[in-house]
């Protein structure tokens, strides 16, 4: 009861304590740089909250958010790391722009459909390849998406410039049959860029929590992530996890980037370099603690900075850069939770027992 | 172009292009070698190109000729700081080695662009006064035939990086520190047995990777892109740990493996001089490194090859 209560309370203390420390840390080096934090703060958060626009706009950043989260998340369950979500995504965005541009005469309730159906099979297959190697070649996974990423990168920017464009550097835009923007939703945020996206968002939420916690395909990847050994001698194929939970790392993903290209930007233009929701998906589903919900909820927060960045070099002349220091240092507290968790059991063995000293760390 | 002009470009661009990733490979061998996983070599880079931009503009009437090695310096004790991040959160704070290494590659471009706006108003240094260049290296361009092929036109960093990674091997394999640091990324209870400094060795390790780390980002900032940006530092760090895989943690092998990846990211580049090579479609040559790494480490490495507790926390015993 005691230890239940307590793995609550520090399940979200770190997060919040973490999203302090982070927001102190961007403060003092703010004001390391003559720079007024509050002014910054504020200029951030007045400036999203102050209208429907930039609202929704934060609400559409964090819905790609939550979708590379949600991917980095299942892999990490099963113990991976997918740092590939943002060449997956990227993936799932060149291929969903593709299978919507190339049959353009098709209706919405089929294109729409088939091209984030394409989308996400091409990033589940994309994070498949690594999947693959590891279970049958012990090939460390991190080392293969982070290569993977840059082959996407290249691979899409050769695509869009030998094949979907005649221009050069981005595509034409799909059709309104192709596109997930919403009328009622543009309207009600005063035009911004937030599209049907969202209420996918919150249903693969849903879903996702659905299949972790209510499905034995789902119990068996939680299973091989806690101890992979045991689950191999309780029955469960520690191969087939293995590469189930990449596809459906890589399917979260490739979905994201679908939603991100067909609702965001409905076109896809060359990169210089691997797209930032991907990055950011991994900070949210750390801070999310693997929790969809958590995700969900740190994916709007991201949203929020992203978006709120943009008014700090005016309003408060701090170069938005800061936003990115500040989710940087928040990933860092998580990370190392274990200074805060050290110090939670501290307080808590001290208000219980003085006599019984936690056994601490090397200090 | 004849022959002999076509191999002369091909090494040389291949040695100024291999040269950044020499160094941070190396710097990636020595944190593995102790254990700890450093994915944060692209971020390290990043600050140590940053840095080195800085001091080139600042210093560059000072010191002349000399500026771009004195910057290299610079780049790599700013990358010795950055490490230290990396150092403190997974040897003492326990954090998983990726999450920490994520960190350090989300922190770092944010830095060191934040700071180029503090203090040039522009998300770019714009082009650095004194640059690395191409220079012959000392007597021995006189060489008949293989001297002006292997060391005329060609770049000075590179030649520096090569004479790191024979140091490094033989730091690594000749020297008791060279044995105690492998010994902590293989076995740290047996080694903690024996009186080595467990969490020492580990931090040894992480700042050399974070010295030479930050010295390719030197050579990157000072040798290729000729300032800092955004874009500097691209993926090179990554390229880099893909290089000391493919060198298999051995200081010699992942020099001959960046200088390999600094010719497939040169051909990319001057490959429209080559024939043959011009009529490879120029995509292909892009993914290469990048393939060959992924087949290397299934067909080459199997599972035994890295440091046995590699990405492990170590905790000591009391």
């Amino acid at each position: 009861m005691i230890r239940q209560s307590r793995g609550f309370l520090s399940s979200l203390v770190v997060p919040i304590l973490s999203i302090i420390f982070g927001f102190v840390f961007g403060a003092i080096l703010m004001l390391l740089f003559g720079y007024n934090p509050v002014v910054a703060y504020d200029a951030m958060i007045s400036g999203v909250f102050g209208s429907q626009y930039f609202l929704g706009e934060a609400l559409r950043q964090a819905t790609s958010l939550t979708f590379t989260g949600l991917g980095f998340a299942l892999a990490y369950k099963a113990g991976f790391f997918n740092i590939g979500v943002s060449g997956q995504a990227l993936a799932g965005w060149v291929s969903a722009i593709w299978v919507a541009l190339a049959f353009p005469e098709l209706p919405q309730l089929v294109l729409l459909p088939l091209s984030i159906l394409a989308g996400t099979l091409v990033g589940a297959l994309w994070a498949s390849i690594a999947g693959t190697l590891r279970a049958f070649f012990g090939t460390s996974e991190v080392i293969v998406t982070i290569m993977l990423n840059y082959t996407a990168l290249q691979l899409t920017n050769f695509i869009i410039r030998d094949i979907l464009s005649e221009t050069g550097n981005s595509t034409e835009s799909v059709g309104e049959n192709a596109s997930l923007s919403l009328q009622w939703l543009t309207d009600l945020t005063q035009g911004s860029r937030l599209n049907a996206g969202l209420f996918i968002a919150i249903a693969v939420v849903i879903l996702y929590w659905i299949f972790i916690t209510r499905t034995t395909a789902g119990f068996e990847i939680r299973a091989v992530g806690l101890n992979s050994f045991a689950s191999t001698y309780a029955g469960m194929s520690a191969k087939k996890n293995i590469i189930l939970s990449m596809f459906l790392s890589g399917a979260l993903a490739g979905l994201g980037g679908a939603i991100h290209g067909l609702g965001t930007f409905g076109n896809i233009f060359t990169q210089t370099g691997l797209p930032s929701i991907g990055f950011d998906g991994i900070s949210v589903a750390l801070l999310g603690l693997g929790n969809p919900i958590g995700i969900f909820f740190s994916s709007i927060l991201f949203g929020v900075l992203n978006v709120g960045a943009a008014f700090m070099p005016n309003r408060a002349g701090v170069p938005d850069e800061m936003a990115s220091i500040v989710t940087a240092a928040i990933i860092f507290f998580i990370g190392a939770n274990y200074i805060i968790r050290y110090f939670i059991e501290k307080r808590a063995s001290r208000d219980q027992s003085p006599t019984t000293a936690t056994r601490g760390g090397e200090e | 172009m004849n022959a002999l002009d076509i191999i002369q470009l091909i090494v040389s661009s291949s040695l100024i292009y291999a040269a950044p990733l020499i160094l941070t490979a190396l710097g990636g061998t020595f944190s593995e070698r102790s254990g700890v996983v450093n994915i944060g070599l692209e971020g390290i880079m990043v600050m140590g190109a940053f840095m080195s931009a800085i001091f080139n503009i600042f210093f560059a009437s000072t010191f002349g000729g000399w500026t771009p090695w004195l910057g290299l310096l610079a780049g790599g004790i700013i990358g010795i700081v950055f490490s230290l991040i990396h150092a403190v959160a997974t040897i003492n704070l326990r954090a998983d080695h990726i999450i920490s290494g994520t960190v350090i590659n989300l922190a770092a471009p944010a830095l060191g662009v934040f700071l180029t706006r503090a203090i040039f108003g522009a998300a770019q240094t714009g082009p650095l006064p004194e640059s690395f260049g191409i220079t012959n290296i000392f007597l021995l361009h006189r060489i008949p035939i293989i001297g002006p092929i292997l060391f005329g036109n060609t770049s000075a960093p590179a030649f520096f990086g090569i004479v790191i990674a024979i140091i490094s091997w033989f730091v690594l394999f000749k020297t008791t520190f060279g044995l105690r640091l492998r010994s902590v990324g293989e076995h740290p209870h047996a080694a903690e047995t024996l009186g080595i400094k467990v969490y020492a060795m580990k931090y040894s390790g992480v700042m050399l990777s974070g010295l030479l780390g930050g010295m390719g980002g030197a050579i990157q900032a000072q040798a290729i892109s000729n300032e800092f940006g955004i874009l500097t530092i691209a993926g090179q760090g990554f390229i880099a740990m893909a290089a000391m895989i493919f060198g298999k943690w051995n200081p010699i092998g992942v020099m001959g493996a960046a200088i390999f990846f600094g010719f497939g990211q040169s051909l990319a580049r001057i490959g429209t001089y080559i024939p043959i090579i011009q009529d490879i479609p120029s995509i292909l040559l892009l993914i290469m490194p990048y393939l060959l790494t992924i087949i290397v480490l299934v067909v080459v490495i199997g599972r035994s090859e890295a440091p046995a507790k590699l990405g492990e926390t170590y905790v000591k015993t009391k």
